[in-house]
């Protein structure tokens, strides 16, 4: 079968029947038409790639952004209570996944301090007991002091803590991304 | 008019011509042991239950953090909804054990030797891929349970060396748990690891077919790389049979009563209850995982803490590579486990190991337990003075979380329902001051009075009599 433009072999190849073959391509022409559909694909391949797996790899890195907790006087001092404040970047559809949590305690008069809900051992959420005065992981047993600090099991480090701030007689708390042990 | 139908399709797509060879080559007659064949074949119709009903699932699941909880609800009360989740529940239980059957059996009987390296491999990553499958599926529940073992996975991925922090807001997909979490466990769940699955599933069997099933395992006639395709030939030759229907009718049969046995436990068990939303200023969660990762979680819990970091990234990777180099170190000689002993030993540690961690896992005693009551009278043995007193800072100071009295309490530290008989009031006040790896010290934490109380309630407690006899040595 004759090339319609032109490139015919002058050394004529074996067909598929592996009989002489007037016309059919050369071996280097067929070597190039081989590399041309691998180097097109290829390049069809990464184009696809690249902003798919971009997508997919690349992190929604969201900003950090105070939220407001409540009023001052709200919030005895030396009692430590639960907070629910939105995550630092709702997305619309995340319902009651936007919300998060954190342990609050008014120190003095303008000073608080905010714990992490999440157990520096594995994430779970810590629990506080008051009467104990000890934070409690019901997962594997980890206890923190009242201050954050390791009390006993397995956790490797101090509670994490939340920048705090009291702004126009408001507490708020800078909404930050979860901490990974 | 049907078989003229049949025959026009037949022509034109060729259907009889690629499948009648699949179905009519011919196998080994494993004889005795044709039933142990029966497994590969029964994850794989499993798998395609899954498929179905996941696809059933899927029509009325909505993947978003917001509703999944909402449509699950509406799922389960949908007529025959709870069924369908029901089935895809105990479904994801059966593949997780007939593929760990599978391995177990292809192990022993060494068929990952030579030539079927290759089917070995595809094998493992199957079964990792199906354990991927349970794990994303139990998420998918989406409710509290669902959302801390989200992030219980990226703190546990955030112990990688590394990578960890990256790793572990990848799987977030996000730098909180939140929008976007679900969405990813969804299509891994859905779309990205039953990909995989049908990709390396039709490896898999092609390769079941090209190098043929493997014959059952002879003492003594040990597998030679050299000679073995043209033996395994002349076996064919003289001993074979085809797979349909000779051997295939126990397929279809064993898979079939194995799917009904999965629908029988739907309808009478109905699927895993859901529990509470997943919102995550809802403290009172303690997450853990479906009993086929119970094992795992267990592992964790009891290793020492020096090896946390190590045991959690390295013990699955070495898992995985013993399995990966297993039929490239060992690809010839004795397949019989009759002259592989030690492979029954292999087996039945990994089965105790698993049935044991798993059964820890299930009554979780390093958990404290946070739901207990303050003790009562007929516990107590009086309502009023320090005794009574000392029970209520036992219970106040968080104690009966972790100690048992008379039944009572959680079982992390040592039972104290003979505390009286083990400890006088030194030495309860030296471990209360003290505290231990697992018991926080109380130094500062707990006033005279209340530490007087409750060495009297703690001396109290007897198994042996006050009077009775001398008392045993004090630990």
């Amino acid at each position: 079968m004759g090339e319609p433009d032109g490139h015919e072999s002058a050394t004529p190849e074996p067909s598929i029947t592996g009989q002489p073959c007037q016309g059919c391509l050369s071996e280097a022409r067929r070597r190039f038409l081989t590399r041309i559909s691998i180097a097109t694909g290829s390049v069809a391949a990464v184009a696809v790639a690249v902003p798919s797996v971009g997508f997919l790899l690349g992190l929604r890195r969201t900003p950090r952004l105070w939220r407001d907790v409540g009023a001052v006087e709200q919030f005895a001092l030396g009692a430590t209570v639960q907070v629910a404040f939105a995550d630092p970047s709702p997305l619309p559809w995340a319902g009651v996944t936007a919300q998060t949590a954190a342990w609050l305690r008014r120190t003095a008069e303008q000073e608080f301090v905010a714990f992490s809900v999440d157990c520096t051992h594995l994430g779970c959420p810590v629990r506080w007991l008051a009467d104990a005065d000890l934070f409690m992981c019901p997962c594997h047993g980890g206890v923190f002091y009242s201050n954050g600090e390791v009390a006993s099991g397995p956790p490797p480090r101090p509670l994490s803590r939340y920048p705090v701030r009291v702004a126009d007689g408001r507490v708020q708390i800078l909404a930050s991304p979860l901490p990974i042990t | 008019m049907l078989r003229r139908a049949w025959n026009w399709f037949d022509d034109l797509t060729g259907l009889t011509a690629m499948l009648r060879p699949l179905l009519l080559h011919p196998v080994p007659k494993a004889r005795k042991a044709a039933w142990l064949y029966v497994l590969g074949s029964a994850t794989l119709f499993v798998f395609l239950l899954q498929v179905v009903t996941g696809v059933a699932l899927s029509s009325a699941y909505v993947a978003s953090s917001g509703q999944a909880y909402s449509t699950l609800q509406f799922i389960s009360g949908a007529r025959f909804g709870s069924i369908v989740r029901g089935i895809h529940y105990f479904g994801a239980s059966a593949m997780v054990i007939l593929i760990g059957v599978h391995a177990i059996r292809v192990y022993l009987m060494a068929a990952y030797k030579y030539p079927r390296q290759m089917n070995w491999l595809s094998g493992v990553v199957l079964l990792f891929l199906t354990l991927g499958m349970a794990f994303t599926g139990q998420l998918l529940r989406w409710d509290q349970n669902g959302f801390w073992s989200a992030v219980v996975a990226a703190e546990q991925a955030g112990r990688s060396p590394g990578i960890g922090n990256w790793l572990g807001h990848f799987i977030l997909a996000g730098d909180t748990a939140g929008g976007a979490t679900l969405s990813r466990f969804f299509a891994a769940h859905v779309f990205f690891i039953p990909s995989l699955i049908f990709l390396i599933l039709a490896l898999h069997l092609y390769l079941v077919v090209h190098n043929g099933i493997s014959e059952p395992p002879k003492a003594g006639q040990p597998v030679d790389p050299r000679t073995y395709r043209v033996w395994y030939k002349m076996l064919l030759a003289r001993d074979g049979e085809p797979f349909w229907p000779n051997a295939a009718w126990r397929d279809a049969v064993f898979g079939s009563l194995v799917v009904l046995v999965i629908v029988g436990l739907a309808v009478a068990i109905g699927p895993e209850p859901l529990g509470r939303p997943p919102d995550p200023t809802l403290i009172g969660a303690s997450p853990k995982p479906d009993w086929y990762l119970l094992w795992y979680y267990a592992l964790l819990s009891v290793i020492p803490r020096w090896s946390e970091d190590a045991v959690i990234i390295l013990a699955p990777l070495t898992f995985a590579l013993l399995l990966i180099f297993l039929p490239f170190v060992a690809n010839r000689g004795e397949r019989s486990p009759l002259r592989r002993p030690w492979s029954l030993v292999i087996v039945a540690a990994i089965v105790l190991t698993v049935y044991h961690f798993g059964r820890l896992g299930a009554s979780a005693p390093w958990s404290p337990r946070l739901e207990a009551v303050p003790l009562p009278t007929s516990v107590v043995g009086t309502n009023a003075g320090p005794v009574a007193v000392g029970a209520k800072v036992f219970y106040d100071k968080a104690c009966e979380f972790c100690h048992t009295v008379d039944g009572y309490g959680g079982i992390r530290g040592p039972d104290l329902s003979d505390a009286g008989d083990r400890m006088n009031g030194d030495q309860i006040t030296t471990r209360i001051y003290s505290g231990a790896p697992n018991m926080p010290s109380y130094r500062g934490n707990m006033s005279e009075a209340d530490l007087a109380s409750l060495i009297a309630f703690l001396e109290s407690r007897h198994k042996i009599p006050p009077g009775a006899g001398t008392a045993p040595v004090k630990r």
